[in-house]
Parts: structure tokens; C-alpha cells; sequence
């Protein structure tokens, strides 16, 4: 039904598969202190009317610079060294290259004629003014209207990006949305003017896998529905299946293969497309499940269990009334985990998985329940230790952090951060120390020689095999990393996951690997724990839980991850979950 | 919103009641009391006076009573009867002394006020929109200039160049002609003459302040995602700049209203004595020194009490201007 309803919308604007844009040889180059960097050589592409064009490319690779130089908003020290964008017009093609940046024809553009979403949704509205009124703004400035007209209007638009109660929400501050609806907020802002095309520039990266499946629909309905050009730019080669009638894939600054998307995926010609597919692929897999499921027995003990945790935020009362927004971060969970065993826990954001990590670690107090180890000698309740012997417990315990970036201090060598463990523990130092930090150096596959540079020398990969070499320092019999891998670019990651599998072969470890992606997790882990508004939904093995998912909200959970191949879309028919 | 005006109200009275117990302490402290220095400066004079007669003055004041009774009459003759007391040195209440001086004091410190935001606001966006030029080094190398000149200094040199070249009479805020006259247009013409040097005195150190936190402020909020949002929304540079990333950078400003009230006693005083301003620095110095304990005592409560209000006026003024303050 609603196919009928975009054809007719269709004939009337234009043919669909018009080139609406034409980026003709463009590069792009940013003053640096020291030299010029190149960032984008030579890109060419078009944008066809109703179609979706992907820009594919890791971090670094050139993909989100294009999509901005196409608006012209670019950093002060960026420019246009050479090419043209051609944008289409009835009186003839408009270059956008070489306008200058205060001219009105350029600010029609903006908005007008191109629509941006981007990336962060917690930082790309204004916090300080109602989603409404950043609406209207925008409304105001490139369609004739008074400001009732452009209100009416607004709250049509959040009702088409299907926000509830639109014309309450209209008066809402950004931080009351969750993150999902600000990106529909956006995606409103975006579309106001009815512009002929959409760049939208990783607009799902930072959405749990439900909600990017949410807004991913959403885009493409209203895309259809509109016939606008998308110019879709992201690093996650599953959501390209999904979306992409035809893919380019970015490298350096150059786009090193240009296809459709069947093409690109079933018969990829450049060496780098293969690679970034078959990282991809990969991760499909588990590489341990056949070895593993025949090789454990049956009456094992285990390493670690968790019996009935509880964590309550906001439950306490001030003298000035009683508070009722006490939240059950974590609810009444209990699992075990046993030796050389990697246990997942997934779940969307603010699923208690981080606080369930914590909690074992009691970097945060639990309100009830019980965290036994079992490790050396007699088992040792873990609620129940003093700050003393916790330290203990935290040198058999470790944690691996998110950001490779933020969670190594810059102004410390690579000798220093792996080491302090090791100086905090009083255990070793001096030439000891120094051989020690190299063996582990060596263990994570970096070059020992590298240990008296400074981490912005290496790379997020690099410097979060750094971290995992750094809670290898003490002989750990746990390591919990949480979201360890979600930072880093889909090659990178998988070669990280390798090498947390290898060390694990070398010493006796168990993994509590804490995740919101369900390929990270169906690669790396044994069994896996679906955690949902800090209830322990479902456990099972990784395969079954990815296959043959049990409980209704795991079942819409795996169904909303995108699949890695434009012939069997995954997405399309997923299963909805209400709660 | 109005809960938490009222809560903040309520934990006010026992910080006032520890300040005015400090403040009375701090009067206490130095050795002596008013009749030592009377008795000192007396001396210096060459007069001589009748142990006896200072005994019964002593009496009279109530210095031989014990500290805490003292305290006690001071503190409930403020709160039953608003009376502050009796200052020895001038032979008036307390309350009128303060009053008199509130009103040029109050007066100086807003036009000040506003003079440090006009001048900083624009320099501060240009400087940082437009960072690392001509314009900006310029601007910066001004700011640093004022803030490390003494305020006395540029005080004197703006005195002498007024003398100098618009032979207008120095120091206060009136001409000498219409101190007394009441109040017609030829005075407030001549209070404006005469307020520009001290306005721009007391106000360069804090515009210099003020552009280098807008400057820095405003620098990160330009490089924020919504910055680019409203750009590619269609709107000029200019008014995506003044209406998202100044909006949240203007916090400083505001938090600067908690401070500027109590400086409004005690923050110009050099500056006051040097341009002979009528304003209630000089006075409190002088209560000091010759340790007239109520009036010092009084503007010490005083300053307490502006401190809370402005502190409180500022939070409420951030709630308003920042909905994230508001909603948590």
C-alpha cells in the first residue's frame, strides 16, 4: 500500500534514478602545523533520485569529510583543493565547490536542498533549547511560513518520524529524549524543508542494535515516501546490506572500489573490500564451538558465581521527602562462570550490563546479593572483604576499558602503564620489571622495544593491546572487558578478539566480556547472558542464543542485527519486541 | 523550583549565624578595644586624659563585659530591632553610615558591571571565532595589559590625563560645586565626567577575565556537534554562533553576579581611597583600623549576607538561562 503511494509522489518530482548530485574529481586538503594533509584524492560519485549510495571506509578513511564538504562545512583549516559538486537544478547544474561560504545560495542549500544527521545524537541538538524550537528555525528559514504555521508543521514532522505525543514532545529539552529519539528529532530537523537530498553520517553507530534497526526503517520509508537521494556514510558493512543500492568503498582517501551492492558484496575486485568483508564475515562465526561444547565436563566448578544481585539506584531518602525514582539497575541475576570459559553478557544501553561488571568487581556497592571467587584456596566471598583484602581479590580480577583513548594516561609511558600494576603490587622492579613488561608486550604481539614511547604513538587497536597487556600483568585468572572492542574499526576488532583467544589458550583465563554487539559476542564467547532493564532474560550457549533465540526479547534482539549480505536482509523481517 | 529557593533559604540562617559569630570574633581578636585607640591617637596629639574618664567610657560601651554577652546584645538588637549598633568614631548608628554609602556604592558597582559585559561579550566571541588572528592577538595583548597593571596605577594616570587635558577636578564622583547642589541635569552630567575613570578602573581587570573565559569557553563549544547542525540548518555563521554555542558559554557571566554583590563593599577599596570615591570600601577600612567594632562587625555580616544572596541569585539565574540546571 504505501508503494503506491510513493509512486505516484515520484512522478510528479522527477524520475526516480535521476542524478540528482555529480562530485567530479574532488579533493580535499587540511593545513596541518607542520605540512598538508591530503585528505580525499580524486572521489567521484553520483546520487541518484530515491537511491541509497553508501560510503564505506574505517575510521580515518576520508568517508565523513566528503559528506561535509559537500555542505561546506568543513573545519577552518580544511579546504576544496580541486573537483566540482554538481547539484541539479532546473535551471541547470549549481556548483556547490566553489560558492563562498557566506553566500545565500549556499545557505539555501544547506537545509534547503541538502539534509545532514550525523553521527552523535547526545551532542547534536542543543541542550539548551526545546527540540521544538530548533525545528522551527529551521522551518523558518527556508519555507515561507509564520511561526504558528511552522509550529503545526513541526509537530507533523515528529509525528512522522513517529515520536509519541508530538505536540507535548515539541516543547521537550534534548536531554529528555533517549538517544533513539533524538536521532528521530534530527532525522524531523533534517527533512523540514523537504530536501532532494539526505547525508546521513553514521546516524545509527551510537543506537543499540533495536533502535538502529528502528531508525534505519525509518529513514528508509521516509526516503521512499519522499524520493530524496541518500548518501548513507558508515563503517558497519552489515548495515550497508541492508540499506545500499550501491556501495563505494572508501581507503585512504580514495574511493578504491564503486559498485552495486550485490557486486561489491558477492564479487568484491579490490583487495581492501575483501578484507573489510571478510572481518566482517568472520565475526558470523564462532571459531570455538565445535572444540568447545564436547570438551568441558559436565561437573566442572566454578571460577566465579553470582547469587541473587541486586543494585538499587535512588532508593535512599533525603530528609526533604522521600524519593520515587528508585531504578533496578541490576535485578536479582545469578550466574556462574567457570574455568577457560568466556561468558557474554549482552544488552542494550542502560540493561545493567556495565553496573552488573562493576558490581562483580565492587568498584560499586551492591544493595543485596552475593559474589563468591573461587581461587586459590578457599573461596572467598567478595561482598563480604575489606578494602585490604579486595585488593587481592582485584589482582586476580581485572578489567579491560572501552576506550583505548581515554584509559591510558598520555603522559605515561608504555614501560610505566603496563608496569604500575606491577610496582603497585610491590612485586617486581628494576631489571625484573623491565623484562616482565616486555614478555607481555610480546604477548599481545608489540614489539618490546616499543615500551618507552608514549601512547599517542600508537593506534586505537595498538593501544588497546596495550590495556589488555596492562591487566595481564598480574597472572589474572579473570578478565572482565567491558565493551573491550566497541571503539575500534571492524579489522582491528577482529584481530583483537584473536588475540584475546590466544592468550587465553596460553594461560588459564575466563572472560566476562560485556557487549552490546551480538557478532562480537557469537565470535568470542562460550555462553551468553541477555540482559534486559537489569533482568537476566535468557542464557545459553552463543550459538543457540544467536540461532534459536527462546525468549521473545532476545528473539526481536537478534533479529534486529544487521546481516552482512544484501540477499538475505535480515532486518526487514525482524521481530518486534514490547515491553 | 520554588522548593528549592525555599530550601536554599532555609540553609541559609545557620551559615549567617556562623558568619556573624566569625565576623564578631575576627573584631575581637586584635589586642585593645575602640577606647586603646582613641587613647593612642590622643596621645599622638599631645591631650591627656583622665584614666578614670576612660573607665567610665569603657563602662558605658560595655567593653568590661564578657565577649559572649556582647555578642548577644550586638546580635538581638540586629534582629529585634534592626538596630546594628553605635559607631564610636563617627557618633551615628551604624545603619545610617551604610545606608548613605549603599546607594554610590550600588550605583558605581552596576555601571562597572555593565561595562565589563558590553565590552567583553563581543570581544570574547570575535576572539574566539575568530582565533589566532590579528584581531584577536590584538585584543588579547589589550586584556593582559589590563590585568597586570595595578588598579591604583591606571587609577592615578587616568586622573592625571583627566586634569590634564579636560581639566576636569580630580578624584570623586561630583564636581566639587555640586556635591551638595541637588540633584538637576548639570550634576548628572557631571557625575557622568567623573564616573568613566573609575568605571573603566574597577571594570578593565574583570573584562580582561571575562574575554579570556568567554574566549575559552566559547572554543569548545564551537567545535560541538549541534554548532554544526545549525550551519547545516542554513544559518548564517553569525547567528548559528550567537544563538547555540554563546548561549551555553555565557554560564561565566552569570556565575560573575555572585561575586560582583559582596565586591561591592570590599573588592574596589584601593581604588576608592585613591579616587577619594564615596563608596563603603574606605569606610569599613577605616572601622578597621580604629576598631569601631560595630560598624566594622556590621559591613562584615553585610558582606556575608550579599555573598549568600548573590550566590543565590546567580543559581537561580543559571537555572533559568541552562534547562539542564533546572531539570536536575
Amino acid at each position: 500500500m504505501q508503494m503506491q503511494a510513493v509512486k505516484t509522489e515520484r512522478n510528479q518530482q522527477g524520475q526516480a534514478g535521476d542524478v540528482v548530485l555529480k562530485v567530479e574529481n574532488l579533493s580535499l586538503d587540511f593545513r596541518l602545523r607542520t605540512e598538508i594533509l591530503h585528505a580525499v584524492r580524486d572521489v567521484n560519485f553520483e546520487l541518484r533520485r530515491g537511491q541509497t549510495l553508501c560510503l564505506v571506509g574505517e575510521s580515518g578513511s576520508g568517508k565523513s569529510v566528503t559528506a561535509r564538504a559537500l555542505l561546506r562545512i568543513l573545519d577552518r583549516n580544511g579546504s576544496i583543493a580541486s573537483g566540482s559538486i554538481l547539484l541539479a537544478g532546473k535551471n541547470g547544474d549549481i556548483d556547490i565547490a566553489p560558492l563562498t561560504e557566506r553566500s545565500p545560495e549556499l545557505l539555501k542549500i544547506r537545509g534547503g536542498r541538502i539534509g545532514l544527521i550525523f553521527q552523535e545524537p547526545m551532542s547534536s541538538l542543543s541542550p539548551v533549547h526545546t527540540i521544538g524550537s530548533q525545528i522551527i528555525e529551521a522551518l523558518l528559514l527556508h519555507r515561507r511560513m509564520n511561526k504558528q504555521q511552522a509550529r503545526a508543521e513541526t509537530i507533523e514532522l515528529l509525528r512522522q518520524v513517529e515520536i509519541p505525543n508530538p505536540d507535548k514532545m515539541i516543547d521537550r529539552y534534548t536531554f529528555e529524549f533517549s538517544g533513539g529519539m533524538r536521532q528521530r528529532a534530527m532525522i524531523a530537523m533534517a527533512l523540514a524543508a523537504d530536501p532532494e537530498i539526505l547525508i546521513a553520517d553514521e546516524p545509527t553507530t551510537a543506537l543499540d542494535v533495536t533502535t538502529q534497526a528502528e531508525i534505519l526503517d525509518l529513514i528508509k520509508r521516509l526516503q521512499v515516501s519522499r524520493g530524496m537521494a541518500m548518501l548513507l556514510i558508515t563503517h558497519d558493512m552489515g548495515v550497508v546490506a541492508e540499506v545500499a543500492d550501491a556501495v563505494a568503498v572508501m581507503h585512504y582517501g580514495r574511493i578504491v572500489e564503486a559498485g552495486s551492492t550485490d557486486e561489491i558484496f558477492h564479487n568484491p575486485k579490490h583487495a581492501y573490500t575483501k578484507r573489510l568483508l571478510g572481518s566482517t564475515v568472520k565475526l558470523e562465526q564462532n571459531p570455538r564451538a565445535s572444540t568447545r561444547a564436547t570438551a568441558l565436563p559436565a561437573d566442572r566448578k566454578p571460577v566465579l558465581s553470582v547469587r541473587n544481585l541486586n543494585k538499587i539506584y535512588g532508593a535512599s531518602t533525603s530528609w526533604v521527602g522521600g524519593n520515587d525514582f528508585a531504578v533496578k539497575a541490576v535485578d536479582d541475576i545469578s550466574l556462574d562462570l567457570y574455568p577457560g570459559e568466556n561468558l557474554g553478557i549482552v544488552g542494550e544501553s542502560g540493561s545493567g550490563k556495565t553496573t552488573l561488571g562493576r558490581l562483580i568487581l565492587r568498584t560499586v556497592e551492591p544493595t543485596s546479593g552475593q559474589v563468591t571467587y573461587f581461587g586459590q584456596g578457599e573461596p572467598v566471598d567478595v561482598t563480604g572483604l575489606s578494602k585490604r583484602q579486595l585488593k587481592n581479590f582485584h589482582r586476580d580480577v581485572r578489567l579491560v576499558f572501552q576506550d583505548p583513548f581515554a584509559s591510558l594516561n598520555p603522559r605515561m609511558t608504555v614501560k610505566e602503564v603496563i608496569g604500575d600494576p606491577l610496582i603497585v603490587s610491590g612485586k617486581v622492579r628494576g631489571a625484573a620489571l623491565e623484562k616482565r613488561v616486555g614478555e607481555l608486550l610480546e604477548l599481545v604481539g608489540l614489539d618490546p622495544m616499543v615500551m618507552e614511547r608514549y601512547p599517542h604513538a600508537f593506534s586505537g587497536g595498538q593501544r588497546q593491546r596495550i590495556g589488555i597487556a596492562r591487566a595481564l600483568a598480574l597472572d589474572p585468572k579473570i578478565i572482565i572487558a567491558d565493551e573491550a572492542t566497541a571503539a575500534l574499526d571492524v579489522s582491528i576488532r577482529a584481530q583483537i578478539l584473536d588475540l584475546l583467544l590466544d592468550i587465553q589458550k596460553r594461560l588459564d583465563l575466563s572472560f566476562i566480556f560485556i557487549s552490546h554487539d551480538i557478532s562480537v559476542v557469537r565470535y568470542f564467547c562460550d555462553r551468553v547472558a541477555v540482559l534486559h532493564r537489569g533482568k537476566l532474560v535468557e542464557m545459553g550457549s552463543a550459538e543457540q542464543i544467536c540461532t534459536d533465540p527462546q525468549q521473545p526479547y532476545t528473539k526481536s534482539l537478534i533479529s534486529a542485527v544487521p546481516h552482512p549480505d544484501p540477499r538475505h536482509k535480515r532486518m526487514m523481517h525482524r521481530t518486534r519486541f514490547t515491553a | 523550583m520554588l522548593n528549592y529557593v525555599i530550601k536554599r533559604l532555609i540553609y541559609m540562617i545557620p551559615t549567617l549565624f556562623g558568619m556573624s559569630l566569625i565576623a564578631f570574633m575576627i573584631i575581637q581578636l586584635p589586642p585593645g578595644d575602640y577606647v586603646t585607640s582613641m587613647l593612642a591617637t590622643m596621645a599622638d596629639s599631645g591631650q591627656n586624659v583622665d584614666p578614670e574618664q576612660l573607665e567610665a567610657l569603657r563602662r558605658s560601651y560595655g567593653f568590661d563585659d564578657p565577649i559572649w554577652l556582647q555578642y548577644w546584645k550586638w546580635i538581638t538588637g540586629i534582629l529585634f530591632r534592626g538596630d546594628f549598633g553605635y559607631s564610636f568614631e563617627w557618633n551615628r548608628p551604624v545603619a545610617d553610615l551604610i545606608w548613605e554609602r549603599m546607594g554610590s556604592t550600588l550605583a558605581l558597582s552596576l555601571a562597572s558591571l555593565l561595562f565589563v559585559w558590553a565590552v567583553s561579550l563581543p570581544i570574547g566571541i570575535y576572539s574566539a571565532m575568530r582565533r589566532h588572528s590579528v584581531g584577536d592577538y590584538g585584543f588579547t595583548l589589550l586584556g593582559f595589559i589590563g590585568l597586570a597593571i595595578p588598579n591604583f596605577i591606571m587609577a592615578l594616570t587616568l586622573m592625571y590625563f583627566s586634569y590634564r587635558y579636560f581639566g576636569q577636578s580630580v578624584g570623586g564622583l561630583f564636581s566639587p560645586e555640586y556635591v551638595e547642589a541637588p540633584w538637576s541635569w548639570g550634576k548628572f552630567v557631571d557625575l557622568l565626567a567623573h564616573l568613566w575613570i573609575p568605571i573603566i578602573v574597577i571594570g578593565t581587570n574583570g573584562t580582561a577575565a571575562l574575554i579570556r573565559i568567554l574566549r575559552a569557553n566559547l572554543t569548545d563549544e564551537l567545535s560541538k556537534p549541534y554548532v554544526i547542525t545549525a550551519k547545516a540548518k542554513g544559518l548564517p555563521e553569525y547567528r548559528a554562533v550567537v544563538k547555540y554555542p554563546v548561549r551555553i558559554a555565557l554560564n561565566p557571566f552569570v556565575s560573575a553576579i555572585g561575586w560582583v554583590l559582596p565586591e561591592l563593599i570590599s573588592g574596589v577599596t584601593i581604588t576608592a581611597i585613591v579616587l577619594n570615591l564615596p563608596t563603603a570600601g574606605p569606610l569599613l577600612l577605616r572601622a578597621l583600623i580604629s576598631q569601631d567594632m560595630y560598624l566594622a562587625g556590621s559591613f562584615i555580616l553585610l558582606m556575608g549576607v550579599l555573598t549568600l544572596v548573590g550566590m543565590l541569585i546567580s543559581d537561580i539565574l543559571l537555572a533559568l538561562l541552562d534547562p539542564r540546571i533546572r531539570f536536575n
